[in-house]
C-alpha cells in the first residue's frame, strides 16, 4: 500500500510533481472551531513549489491549529485543504512539530530517528540496507547533519535537534513541509542557520514551506511569502506587499513599523495604537468568486485557477490530483 | 575446575527441578527486553507497576480457584490493561490517575482473596507465592504456556516496532506520518501485559517489574540505538534470571536453615547490580563524547 520509500528516494531531490507552475498547497476557505471557539475564521491561501512562506502570529492566533488541520490531525469545521499532486495526502507533507521533547537517556541516533522518516509507519522490523544507509547519509547532509548521525539525537542542541527533524520530515521528499515554531528556543545563530537552511532546501528541492514564528524578522531572507494570523482571521500576499507599515498597521490595530536598512527588512511593532486609527477588522469577508481572505489579493486567485482543472484532472492524468477533505483523514 | 563446580554443583544442568526454570527464565528474559525498552522510553514504568500489582490480583485469585498462576496473571493483566486504555484518556495525567485508582483497587482485592484463600484452605504459602513467586515452582506443565505467550508478545512488539518507536519518541511525529496511536498504544499494552505476567510468574506479582524495568534502564546508559539498546537488556535479563536459578541452587547448602534462599531475590540483586554497573560506565562514556565533529559541508 506504500510507496517503496528507499527507491523512491534517489538522490534526485526534486519530485516530480507536475505543479511547478500552480500552488501546491491550497487552503480555502478553512474555519476551525475549538471547544465552542473560533480559532480560524475563513482562512484561504496557497502555497508555491520552491517558496518559503511565513506564518505569523501571536500566540493562541491558531497557527498551529491550521497546521494541524492542513495535515489532517484537525477536524475542520469548513472548508478545503487541497494539495497539488498525483501523492495522497499526509505522505507528501513533512512535519516538524512544535516542542519536540527528546530526552537524553533515549536510546536512538540522528540516523534513526531519520530512518524513521522514510519506514516509521511501516510494521514489522526494520531491515539493515546499504541502500537505505545511503539515504539516510544524503537526508542528514542535506541539513549539514552527517557528523551528528550516530549521536544520540536527545543530546544534540537545539539548533542540531532542529536540523534533525528537518531531515526525519524530508524522508520521503514531500511537496509541501510544515514547520511550527522551528525558531523557538534558538539563539541567533542556530536561528540564522537554520532559516538559511529552509531557503536552501525550498530553492533546491522545490519544497513549499510553511512555517510558523511570533517574529517575522528571523524570516525576512528567505520569505517570499507571509501570511499573517490575527484572532483567527489570515492576511496573505508576497512578502513586500503584506510587510508594509499600512498593511501590518492594520492588521495588527497598531502601529507597525518597517525599516529597510542594508537591502533588509525590519518589522517593529508599536505599543500604542496607530494614529490611522486603524482596526483590526480589515480583513474582507468571501465574496462570490471564492473565499479569498486575503488583505491583498496576491495569492487568492492562484487558489481559484487551481480549483477548477484539479477536480477535472482526477482519475485521468499521470499524477491525478487529490482532493482532500480536510477532516476525512482523522 | 573446583571453581566450576563450587558454582555448579554436580548434577546442576541434569537436574530437574532446574530445567523448566531455566526454560521460563530464558523466555522471560527475551520477552522483557524490547517491551522493558519501550515502557521505559514511553516513560510508562507507572504503568507497568500497576500491571504487577494488578497481576497479584490475579494470582490471588487463581491460587483460590486452583487453576495455575499464569493464567490469573495473564487474564487480569489483560483485564486491567483494558481498562487502563478505557478509563485513562489521551492524557498522560488523567492515565496515570486511573492507573493508580486501578492499582489500589487491585491490591485490595488481592488483599481479600489472599484471606478467603488462607481461611478456607489454610495454606499459609499462598501469599508468599503470589507476591514475591519462586521459579522453582513452575511446574514443566505450564512450559508451553509460558513459550505461547512470549511469542505472542514478542510478535505483537515485532509487528508494530517502528510505529511504537516513532510514537515513543513522539507521537506528534507518528501521528503526523499516519500512524494510528491507539491501536499501536493497545499492541503495546497487550504486551506489556503479557510480559509482566510471565515476569510475575518467575520472580512474583510484585517484583515482576523489576525485570522488566531494570535491564533496560541499565541498557539505557550502555546502548545508543535502539537495537543494541535491546540487545543489552535480553543479555542483562538472562544473566540474572540464570544466575538467579545458580545461586538459589547453591544456597541449599547456606544458613540458616539449608532450605535455599529465595530465588526472586537473586535475581532482583543481579538486576541492582547490572544497573548500577550500567550507570557507571554510562557516566563515564558521558565524559567523553567520542569522535565529534568532522564538519561536512
Amino acid at each position: 500500500m506504500s510507496v517503496p520509500a528507499a527507491i523512491d528516494l534517489a538522490e534526485t531531490a526534486a519530485p516530480k510533481t507536475p505543479s511547478e507552475a500552480g500552488p501546491a498547497l491550497c487552503v480555502d476557505g478553512l474555519t476551525v472551531w475549538l471547544q465552542g471557539r473560533e480559532v480560524l475564521h475563513d482562512v484561504s491561501f496557497s502555497l508555491a513549489a520552491g517558496e518559503v512562506t511565513g506564518l505569523i502570529g501571536m500566540n493562541g492566533a491558531g497557527k498551529t491549529t491550521l497546521l494541524r488541520a492542513i495535515l489532517g490531525l484537525q477536524p475542520v469545521t469548513s472548508g478545503q485543504v487541497r494539495l497539488a499532486g498525483g501523492r495522497l495526502g499526509r505522505r507528501s507533507v513533512g512535519y516538524v512539530p512544535q516542542k519536540v521533547v527528546l530526552d537524553p537517556d533515549l536510546p536512538v541516533r540522528a540516523r534513526d530517528l531519520v530512518e524513521l522518516g522514510l519506514d516509521g509507519r511501516r510494521l514489522g522490523l526494520p531491515l539493515r540496507s546499504r541502500s537505505k544507509r545511503t539515504v539516510v547519509d544524503g537526508l542528514l547532509s542535506a541539513v549539514d547533519a552527517l557528523h551528528l548521525a550516530d549521536a544520540r539525537v536527545g543530546a544534540l542542541s537545539g539548533g542540531e535537534q532542529q536540523r534533525v527533524l528537518i531531515a526525519h520530515a524530508l524522508a520521503r521528499h514531500p511537496q509541501l513541509l510544515l514547520l511550527d515554531e522551528p525558531l523557538a528556543n534558538l539563539d541567533l545563530p542556530s536561528t540564522q542557520e537554520t532559516v538559511r537552511l529552509l531557503g536552501r532546501i525550498a530553492r533546491e528541492q522545490k519544497v513549499a514551506i510553511l512555517l510558523s514564528t511570533h517574529d517575522v524578522n528571523p524570516l525576512l531572507p528567505v520569505m517570499d511569502r507571509v501570511i499573517y494570523l490575527a484572532a483567527g482571521r489570515a492576511a496573505s500576499g508576497k512578502t513586500d506587499e503584506v510587510v508594509r507599515s499600512d498593511v501590518l498597521s492594520e492588521l495588527y490595530g497598531r502601529h507597525v513599523d518597517v525599516f529597510r536598512a542594508h537591502g533588509r527588512l525590519l518589522v517593529s511593532v508599536g505599543e500604542e495604537h496607530g494614529e490611522d486609527g486603524c482596526d483590526a477588522t480589515e480583513v474582507p469577508t468571501s465574496e462570490a468568486t471564492g473565499a479569498d481572505a486575503t488583505g491583498s489579493n496576491a495569492t487568492g486567485s492562484d487558489c481559484d485557477e487551481g480549483t477548477a482543472p484539479a477536480e477535472r484532472d482526477i482519475g485521468t492524468g499521470p499524477h491525478p490530483a487529490v482532493v482532500l477533505m480536510a477532516g476525512e483523514g482523522q | 575446575m573446583s571453581v566450576l563446580h563450587a558454582v555448579f554443583p554436580p548434577g546442576f544442568f541434569s537436574s530437574e527441578p532446574v530445567q523448566a526454570p531455566a526454560v521460563v527464565g530464558t523466555v522471560v528474559a527475551l520477552v522483557c527486553a524490547p517491551v522493558g525498552v519501550f515502557t521505559v522510553v514511553r516513560g510508562q514504568s507507572f504503568a507497568g507497576h500497576a500491571f504487577a500489582d494488578i497481576t497479584a490480583t490475579g494470582g490471588s485469585a487463581a491460587f483460590l480457584l486452583g487453576v495455575s498462576p499464569l493464567v490469573g496473571f495473564v487474564v487480569f493483566a489483560l483485564a486491567g490493561g483494558g481498562a487502563i486504555e478505557l478509563l485513562g484518556a489521551e492524557r498522560q495525567r488523567s492515565r496515570d490517575l486511573a492507573t493508580g485508582v486501578l492499582l489500589g483497587a487491585g491490591l485490595g482485592l488481592s488483599a481479600l482473596l489472599l484471606y478467603l484463600s488462607t481461611s478456607t484452605q489454610s495454606t499459609t504459602g499462598a501469599a508468599v507465592t503470589v507476591l514475591f513467586g519462586s521459579i522453582f515452582a513452575v511446574s514443566s506443565s505450564v512450559l508451553p504456556l509460558v513459550i505461547g505467550f512470549g511469542a505472542v508478545a514478542l510478535v505483537l512488539i515485532g509487528l508494530v516496532y517502528r510505529p511504537l518507536l516513532l510514537s515513543s519518541i513522539s507521537p506528534d511525529l507518528a501521528a503526523a506520518q499516519g500512524t494510528r496511536l491507539r491501536i499501536v498504544g493497545l499492541a503495546y499494552m497487550t504486551a506489556l501485559a503479557f510480559s509482566v505476567a510471565l515476569s510475575a510468574l518467575t520472580i512474583g506479582a510484585i517484583l515482576s517489574t523489576a525485570l522488566l524495568i531494570g535491564p533496560a534502564a541499565a541498557a539505557l546508559r550502555l546502548a545508543r540505538s535502539p537495537g543494541r539498546a535491546t540487545a543489552w537488556a535480553g543479555a542483562i535479563a538472562i544473566v540474572a534470571t540464570w544466575g538467579g536459578i545458580v545461586m538459589a541452587y547453591d544456597s541449599y547448602d547456606w544458613p540458616p536453615s539449608q532450605q535455599g534462599w529465595p530465588v526472586s531475590f537473586f535475581v532482583v540483586a543481579l538486576v541492582l547490580v547490572a544497573y548500577l554497573l550500567a550507570q557507571l560506565a554510562g557516566r563515564g562514556r558521558r565524559r567523553s563524547p567520542g569522535p565529534l565533529p568532522v564538519k561536512t559541508r
